[in-house]
């Protein structure tokens, strides 16, 4: 086997923080199925909550984005 | 290991060894690229505020104010078109009910004047008729009365006949007498 | 240094991020600040397309617009509510400010989604200096306007008074965190679309599983389609909130 164990160790890491996308995906669907729930509820007031809708999800995205741009460096920068 | 390498010959390499390329990093952290993009970045963002503040945006608001101004005219025109419109249609409604109300008086007058007229006629008809009822009861009595003269003159002479053909003397008086008695009863 | 990994096992090749390389228009030479680049191509393509939508498209100043005129003054009243209802109504005078970025940010997303196209807002350069601009923005605006009582934003005083310097803490690093979590959700989401597709591409070489690349593909360039909007209209919505939250400090 070529390569050395600060190679492996990179690998391990940007499959690791990959996982982290995973979860961004679970916060994401969290937050779009609590506004369907709620906008459901009461058709009326979902227009409203539009704009707070990509909020939440722009957060809860931009920290997926976060482990995969981890795992970008880890595999191309480090 | 990114930075300093980088450029044309990565540029050139990425053609033909690109796995070697982009071994040497992310292209997003080669900082020799930066200046160069932040530069052109700021010339572009600058260029469309210009355009966008000086050009697009005056232009489309004065755009939309005039469609604003051009519907609010519009509906207020079609609002005045509609009060004329019900004006119209409530003038043709008065006209209409003056109408029938001239067209229901001249009814009643007319009936008034032919009743009248058929009344006096009627009492004409009336008159006239009772009056030749009148008269023909009095021609009726005549003809009656002198029908009644007519047999008691009958009736003497033929109880004088009757008398004098039985061989007796006939009494005129006594004849006239009965004859009459006989009448009556 | 990961080099040799991308040639073992398959003998696939990928590179997902030579797609993202700087390189000069014309000619070969160092890249200093001036040079035209193809970065610079497509900003100066993002620029042309937001004059014909906007000059262009509008040059008839119809009252019954035409298709491209709708468009813009579509764009136009959109963001004009959107200025309107997250940032209130004294930021309108921001509204010029606003729109630029959004045009700039939605043009180059939808432009880097090209086939053989440069993506400039996959650029934590560019994305940054956008970021920038809007925190400087932000944190100017907010103590010219408020002077010291901007500072009440990390100050919650609607928190038992226990919790406030704990929260002061929280809210200050949460409010530098911003330019940086503005920048890289736009620049990630933009870099990990692209380098996905190209990832999938890079299968496609495999005459047996090229159906599933294509149709992989296909698949993700339809969500990238709906990223790139969505990323634009986060960008410029958080641009409105940071500007609600100068204009009115008060939590």
């Amino acid at each position: 086997m070529e390569g050395d164990i600060a190679q492996l160790g990179q690998f391990i890491g940007a499959g690791l923080a990959g996982i982290g996308s995973g979860a961004a995906a679970i916060g994401v669907g969290h937050v779009a199925g609590n506004y369907l729930a709620g906008a459901l509820r009461n058709p009326s007031a979902a227009a409203s909550q539009t704009a707070t809708l990509f909020i939440g999800i722009a957060f809860a995205e931009a920290l997926g984005i976060f482990s995969f741009l981890v795992a970008l460096l880890l595999m191309f920068a480090v | 290991m990114a930075s300093g390498t980088t450029t044309v010959e990565h540029a050139a390499d990425a053609a033909t060894h690109g796995a070697e390329a982009s071994g040497a990093g992310m292209p997003q952290l080669d900082f020799a690229t930066f200046p160069n993009q932040i530069f052109w970045l700021l010339v572009t963002l600058v260029v469309i505020y210009f355009v966008l503040s000086r050009i697009a945006i005056p232009r489309i608001s004065a755009v939309l104010a005039e469609r604003a101004g051009t519907i609010t005219n519009d509906i207020a025109a079609a609002e005045e078109l509609k009060h004329k419109a019900q004006a119209a249609e409530a003038a043709y409604e008065k006209a209409l009910v003056d109408a029938r109300a001239e067209a229901s008086r001249i009814v009643a007058e007319a009936k008034a004047e032919i009743q009248a007229e058929l009344d006096i006629k009627l009492q004409k008809a009336d008159a006239a008729i009772s009056a030749k009822t009148a008269e023909s009861e009095k021609a009726i009595a005549e003809i009656r009365a002198g029908a009644v003269k007519s047999v008691t003159a009958v009736a003497k002479d033929a109880a004088k006949e009757i008398v004098s053909a039985l061989g007796g003397k006939a009494d005129a008086k006594a004849v006239t007498a009965a004859v009459s008695a006989r009448m009556k009863g | 240094m990961a080099t040799e990994a991308h040639e073992e096992g398959t003998g696939l090749v990928f590179h997902p991020l030579d797609q993202f390389i700087v390189k000069p228009l014309f000619g070969e030479g160092p890249i200093h600040w001036y040079t035209i680049t193809n970065a610079t191509l497509w900003m100066a393509l993002s620029v042309v397309a937001i004059i014909a939508l906007f000059v262009l498209g509008s040059r008839g100043r119809a009252i019954v617009p035409t298709r491209t005129q709708s468009i813009g003054e579509l764009i136009y009243g959109f963001t004009y509510k959107m200025v309107e209802d997250v940032a209130g109504k004294d930021a309108i005078k921001f509204f010029p400010y606003v729109l630029t970025l959004f045009m700039f940010v939605l043009f180059s997303n939808y432009l880097g989604l090209l086939p053989m196209s440069f993506a400039t807002t996959s650029h934590i350069a560019v994305t940054a200096v956008l970021a920038m601009a809007v925190f400087l923005t932000v944190t100017i605006v907010g103590f010219v306007k408020n002077g010291t009582k901007f500072l009440g934003l990390f100050w919650v005083s609607s928190a038992p008074l226990a919790l406030r310097p704990i929260l002061a803490v929280i809210e200050l690093i949460s409010y530098f965190v911003r330019p940086v979590s503005h920048s890289i959700r736009l620049g990630g989401n933009i870099m990990a679309g692209h380098a996905v597709m190209k990832v999938f591409a890079g299968f496609a070489a495999v005459a047996v599983i090229s159906p599933v690349s294509v149709g992989a593909i296909s698949a993700i360039y339809g969500l990238e389609m709906l990223v790139a909007g969505v990323q634009a209209y986060v960008f410029t919505i958080l641009t409105c909130v940071y500007l609600k939250d100068a204009l009115h400090p008060g939590h």
